[in-house]
């Protein structure tokens, strides 16, 4: 097995573990995390299709390589504005919940049921 | 022997996603992906990617894990309340199904990609002469795909003018973040002072050999942004108010040079974002130098985030 299969492989769990992780936990922060462990899979995925691409001396095919790089730099760009947004929404609810029901507090018997 | 190289990467990078998707507390996660990040850049370089590994340290590893862990210290009061939130097992059942079928999927397709794999290198080292470039993929950046290039600082731009947005009224214009009280005396100041000059001239040195090595612009503005937030957080300076039209002259100075660029192009050379034949390379150095300076404004600004204070010439608009 080459480097672009062992990497491809593992970038198709990257994206496993991240779409469980984006589904699973209920902090929007932990999503925001999750989508950006899919986000790193996807960009890896793409990188050892770049790397198969190597010929002529290159070590890869450069077109795939320079698009990873603007993606890499545009995730950046809307993480920190879901960062910024999330925090915002702290500062004005003091809370963070998605769901749709009333906050669960510590003292709620039944959490179960505010997410109804 | 050689496949130890590949193995042991994949392993680590493999288990520090699970534990950033497992890990109970928050912050713990955010600094797993943190390492996880550095770990990926290892991927990078063995998938011959320099220059992606330059950028996933420096933006996917570095600034995003920053943003994280910042944001998860201060929702750590939100942590017990999630808790409870936590999905049924039925849910993460299903959840856990689907994640493997699709991960099934692609590992399907990693395996079935075609052979001899399609590639552009050969055209773009058949057109790469005339760009005046060595590195091939500064050459698809600025010359090939500069519209993907410039789109993407706007995009840039588009986050902090978003990220200013978020701000409420009674601060807006004013200073992002909140102003940083370091020991004047301790590490971290003493690190904010020594290590700036360092870290600028490895910023500028990473931006420079880009034409020819890996490298590039949004790497070395990364570095020059980090030397500014380290500066921010020590409390040696403050950042400036977001209202000040010099500042924001800077933040657009670079993409209006590349549009301007871009636009003569369309006279010159009968395209947007065509060199005319013989000016490419200075050109690329002209945007290049443009481009740099509000880069790394862009992207510290970013880091620093929404105003919080009003600035400091009315500060009693700022009390409740």
């Amino acid at each position: 097995m080459n480097a672009a299969t062992v990497f491809g492989l593992l970038a198709t769990a990257l994206v496993g573990v991240g779409l469980y992780g984006f589904i699973v936990n209920p902090q929007p922060l932990r999503k925001i995390l999750a989508f950006n462990v899919i986000g790193s899979g996807v960009f890896l995925l793409f990188g050892a299709i770049a790397r198969r691409g190597a010929a002529l001396g290159l070590s890869g095919d450069p077109v795939p390589q320079a698009l990873l790089i603007t993606g890499i730099v545009v995730a950046f760009s809307a993480t920190a504005l879901a960062v910024t947004v999330l925090l915002r929404l702290f500062d004005e609810t003091g809370s963070t919940t998605l769901s749709s029901g009333p906050a669960p507090s510590a003292s709620d018997p039944d959490p179960a049921k505010a997410r109804e | 022997m050689i496949e130890v190289f590949h193995l042991v990467p994949a392993l680590l990078i493999g288990a520090l996603a699970v534990y950033t998707t497992v890990a109970r507390d928050t912050f713990a996660a955010t600094v797993g992906f943190i390492a996880y990040g550095l770990m990926l850049t290892v991927a990078w370089v063995q998938l011959h990617g320099v220059d992606v590994a330059l950028t996933e340290s420096a933006i996917g590893g570095g600034l995003t894990g920053l943003l994280l862990v910042r944001a998860s210290a201060k929702l750590r009061a939100t942590e017990a309340a999630a808790r409870a939130e936590r999905p049924r097992a039925s849910t993460r059942l299903a959840a856990a199904i689907l994640a493997a079928a699709v991960s099934a999927g692609l590992a399907i397709a990693v395996l079935s990609l075609p052979d001899p794999a399609p590639t552009l290198a050969p055209e773009v080292l058949a057109n790469i002469g005339p760009t005046g470039v060595g590195n091939p993929i500064t050459a698809v950046l600025m010359a090939f795909r500069a519209t993907d290039t410039l789109l993407e600082a706007i995009v840039l731009l588009l986050a902090l003018v978003g990220v200013w947005s978020l701000a409420p009224d009674r601060v807006w214009g004013g200073r992002p973040g909140p102003r940083y009280n370091a020991d004047p005396d301790g590490i971290l100041a003493f690190i904010a002072r020594v290590l700036p000059p360092i870290g600028i001239i490895v910023g500028i040195y990473i931006f420079w050999v880009g034409a020819d090595d890996p490298g590039g612009k949004f790497q070395g503005a990364t570095i020059v942004a980090a030397m500014w937030l380290l500066v921010l957080m020590a409390g040696l300076t403050d950042a400036p108010p977001i209202s000040r039209r010099l500042l924001r002259a800077g933040l657009v100075a670079g993409p209006v040079a590349f549009i301007a660029i871009g636009f003569a192009g369309v006279a010159t050379a009968g395209a947007f974002l065509a060199y005319p034949d013989g000016w490419s390379k200075p050109l690329i150095l002209v945007v290049e130098f443009a481009l740099m300076p509000s880069l790394a404004l862009t992207l510290g600004l970013i880091m620093a985030g929404a105003p919080e204070r009003a600035e400091a010439a009315s500060p009693r608009e700022a009390a409740p």
